[in-house]
């Protein structure tokens, strides 16, 4: 069967019904359930969030605004030596990755695509995962989108690699051997440790963590859960992430990008 | 230079209550943490955080190590004239930083 965005996914299913057939994405959150972290979050965590002057998030995104404007590499170009203002040309560019990069017959996420345009474009070292500028970069062409619906996965040929990501999100794995879904479509809105399970919408990466103190992106969080499972993590960067990402953005279809969000 | 946020009214009226916000960026390192190697990570923390409105000092605050990073100020003052509103925040490697916003009032 072919998976299509959810919205005519919805429709097909009702299509499915009517011919007697079960639809194969029972457990999945109904459309109208569907609900960010920020509505599980206490009211002043939301304030924060709400507030850009208040939000922590916003000073890596100005740092980013600075990196973008300024030269880097051999080439001695500034990303808006290319792409001019990001006000403009980054808008709802967050909102549709991970996209399909023809080159390397894959999807990209938004981090691995500003290392690329760094590598290729302004012939520079690339920057390491999870570090302060690769954030920064993210975080402030990926606050251009804020509020757009989320749109990944539209491109036919990312379909493999959606269903990849979604083998992933429901294999049981770790010591624990619980899959991300026995949480996050299972038992989202209950406490896991006195915190809410929430229902793992990738809304607002990066994003800034209090229990961090810092920002970091949506593979240092899925870092983060696997530990929690005791299975092995992914190396950052690495194709089962990115696919990770991919599905989570496709499941989060339609929500609007919330960057640079603030999560307990 | 660390970056920061400061959030004060443009304008007010005179005796009004206005409300003043700093963010600013920074490690607020605790001095009880160990690094990769073993080793305890240094102290850097901000100090002492004043502010001053046309130079007399409306607010400080002492931080200490139990204080998250990037730290968030926010005091309420009343708007009295027409001047500068003046930050300083001094951390354990002695930088001090020195930021600025003005308010006109009415």
């Amino acid at each position: 069967m072919i998976r299509l965005p959810p919205r005519t996914r919805w429709g097909a299913a009702a299509g499915l019904m009517v011919l007697g057939l079960s639809p194969a994405f029972a457990a999945e959150i109904p459309l109208a359930e569907r609900r960010s972290g920020f509505d599980f979050m206490s009211r002043d965590s939301q304030a924060l969030q709400h507030d850009d002057t208040a939000n922590p998030g916003m000073l890596l995104v100005l740092d980013g605004e600075m990196l973008w404007n300024s030269m880097a590499g051999a080439a001695g170009r500034s990303c808006a030596d290319c792409h001019g203002a990001a006000l403009v040309s980054m808008k709802g560019v967050a909102a549709r990755y991970p996209a399909y990069n023809a080159e390397h017959r894959r999807p990209i996420d938004l981090q691995g695509r500003i290392n690329l345009c760094r590598e290729v474009k302004q012939n520079a070292t690339p920057f390491a995962w999870e570090s302060p500028e690769l954030l920064a970069l993210a975080a402030y062409v990926a606050h251009q989108s804020r509020g757009m619906p989320i749109t990944a996965g539209e491109d036919p040929r990312l379909q493999p690699f959606i269903e990849r990501g979604r083998a992933l999100y429901e294999q049981r794995q770790g010591q624990l051997n619980f899959s991300c879904a026995n949480c996050h479509d299972d038992n989202w809105g209950q406490k896991l440790g006195g915190s809410v399970i929430p229902q793992a919408h990738p809304t607002g990466y990066p994003l800034y963590r209090l229990e961090w103190q810092a920002v970091g992106s949506l593979q240092r969080r899925l870092r983060n859960c696997m530990t929690g499972v005791r299975a092995e993590p992914y190396p950052l960067g690495s194709p089962e992430f990115v696919d990770l990402e991919l599905f989570l953005m496709f499941r989060a279809w339609g929500m609007p990008i919330e960057t640079p969000a603030v999560r307990p | 230079m660390a970056r920061v946020l400061i959030n004060v009214p443009p304008t007010a009226k005179r005796g009004q209550i206005i409300e003043i916000k700093a963010l600013i960026s920074h490690p607020m390192e605790t001095g009880f943490r160990t690094g990769p190697d073993g080793n305890l990570v240094p102290r850097n923390i901000i100090k002492r955080f004043t502010c001053n409105y046309n130079g007399e000092e409306i607010f400080s605050a002492d931080l200490f190590p139990a204080i998250a990073a990037n730290p968030f100020l926010s005091f309420m003052v009343a708007a009295t004239e027409t001047g500068l509103i003046a930050f300083q925040w001094i951390d354990d490697q002695d930088q001090v930083q020195l930021e600025t916003a003005k308010i006109t009032v009415e």
